[in-house]
């Protein structure tokens, strides 16, 4: 009997694997593998090899990529644009995974020539693959969220309407900013500084170079390994799921005589001036204090 | 209320912060009495009251209403597509100008605000009740970094400078040393200034 399971092609392009081994922590993969199989994945066991998947004629449904695209990649003889536009016209939906493969990312540095991601290089829509962009999904991140893969492949399976913003993500996942759930809000409302990466107490936004304030994501909806995220750890948001990442320095604000260059999203410099003039001028006590005793 | 009874309404408050903000400039704000501010007004003392619940909540007042009327001015120059030099002059041009046809509201600033700080302790903390002017410059310094043109530094070491150096020339004229009129300051000032911003 054939199997009833959604047929996946995992490929990698120019990659660190970072996706792959984000999804390898999903918890629930022994379930997802009774709805789902790989023809092909580089570190899960599957029916085909990779020369396999670019000589033969294999069924599948959804295209997965992974990493930066240029012409000159090769890949097992093939180069990358051939193997992806072999499988493209065939599947229902194709879903890049990570940054790299979204808007070029962190590989777009790479000496390949014109790295960029599928359908953009960074904000920039892109041509080379305009003939398949109604089929493509982006889950743009460094790396994307495991839950975020996996709950985005349910959906294609249950063929449910997919809201996608501007630049393909879903809107589930990415109509949010990172800001949006940070246990350090607080903090931030009253503009009151983290002085020391990993103290739960203060805002990093004013001088550790915090991008969650204009970065689209769920970090702090759906936590990391089920319990935490950066910015509660104590660490800065490096904005990785923007097209713009990386985008230089993650660990310091830029300012122009003490005021952020980059502001809340959608956020004017007029508004957001007159909000911090306010709430600077108070103190509060109680944010001002360790939350523990050490 | 109707909206013809609270422009109205509005018309006399602000009347009322004007002429208050004569004589807290002139008399000082110790030596005026709400009485005189409604004798001066022709108004009973009961109706300014009606307006204005203290002497203090009329300062605070006033003082928003001077950094609104400013920074209304600065906004007008921010917006404008001039370089930060020009800027620059024009914002001298404008304090200056204020200093000279109402000169009422910088020494209100200078002479009440600055010198009564215990006055202004509760509802104006930091610089809330001058926050319209303040956020204006705000963003002509933030601006002019932005585009290259001043030195990325301290808010504070770049807005005492310039803030600084106006209050004084304004200082100047109102003890009468300046040998020229103030606007004649406008250019080597503001070239002054922007030297010393500069990248």
């Amino acid at each position: 009997m054939l199997s009833k399971k959604l047929k996946i092609l995992w490929l990698t392009a120019i990659t660190c694997n970072g996706n792959t081994h984000s999804f390898l922590n999903y918890p629930h993969l022994d379930i997802f593998m009774d709805t789902f199989e790989f023809i092909y994945h580089p570190s899960i066991d599957s029916a085909y090899t990779l020369n396999d998947i670019i000589n033969k004629e294999i069924a599948c449904d959804i295209l997965i990529i992974e990493g930066s695209i240029s012409t000159e990649y090769i890949k097992a003889d093939a180069p990358i644009v051939d193997i992806i536009n072999k499988y493209a016209s065939k599947v229902q939906k194709i879903v890049t995974v990570g940054t790299c493969a979204s808007f070029g990312g962190m590989f777009r540095e790479s000496d390949y020539k014109d790295t960029t991601g599928l359908h953009f290089d960074k904000e920039r829509p892109t041509s080379l693959f305009e003939h398949i962009k109604e089929k493509t999904i982006s889950l743009s991140g460094c790396p994307v969220h495991p839950d975020i893969i996996a709950n985005t492949l349910y959906s294609i399976e249950k063929k449910r309407a997919i809201e996608l913003d501007s630049l393909l993500r879903p809107k589930e996942f990415f109509a949010y900013t990172v800001h949006n759930g940070c246990t350090r809000n607080e903090y931030f409302e009253y503009k009151i500084d983290n002085h020391q990466f990993g103290k739960k107490e203060g805002c990093m936004f004013y001088d550790h170079g915090c991008h969650a304030p204009y970065t689209h994501g769920s970090c702090n909806k759906i936590l990391w390994n089920e319990v935490n995220s950066k910015t509660r750890a104590g660490l800065s948001c490096m904005g990785c799921t923007e097209p713009t990442f990386p985008k230089g320095d993650f660990f310091h604000t830029k300012k122009n005589m003490g005021i952020p260059q980059y502001l809340p999203f959608g956020v004017a410099k007029r508004t957001y001036l007159t909000l911090a003039g306010i709430t600077k001028a108070f103190h509060i006590k109680r944010l001002e204090e360790d939350l523990f005793d050490d | 209320m109707s909206i013809k009874r609270a422009d109205k309404k509005k018309e006399k408050k602000e009347l009322i912060m004007q002429r208050a903000l004569e004589l807290f400039a002139s008399k000082g704000f110790y030596s005026t009495t709400i009485p005189d501010i409604a004798l001066s007004l022709k108004m009973s003392v009961g109706n300014i009251y009606n307006y204005f619940k203290s002497k203090d909540i009329l300062a605070k007042e006033i003082i928003k209403y001077i950094s609104i009327y400013l920074g209304n001015k600065l906004k007008d120059i921010n917006e404008k597509d001039i370089s930060t030099q020009e800027k620059t002059r024009q914002i001298v041009e404008v304090y200056f100008g204020v200093a000279l046809l109402k000169p009422e509201m910088i020494d209100y600033f200078l002479r009440i605000y600055l010198s009564n700080r215990e006055v202004f302790q509760d509802g104006c903390e930091g610089m809330i009740c001058v926050n319209e002017f303040v956020t204006e410059i705000m963003i002509y310094f933030e601006e002019g970094v932005e585009c290259g043109d001043l030195r990325d530094q301290d808010f504070f070491s770049a807005f005492g400078l310039f803030m600084g150096y106006l209050g004084g020339m304004v200082f100047l004229k109102g003890e009468n040393i300046l040998p020229k009129k103030l606007d004649e300051y406008v250019d080597d000032i503001s070239i002054n200034i922007y030297k010393a911003l500069r990248t």
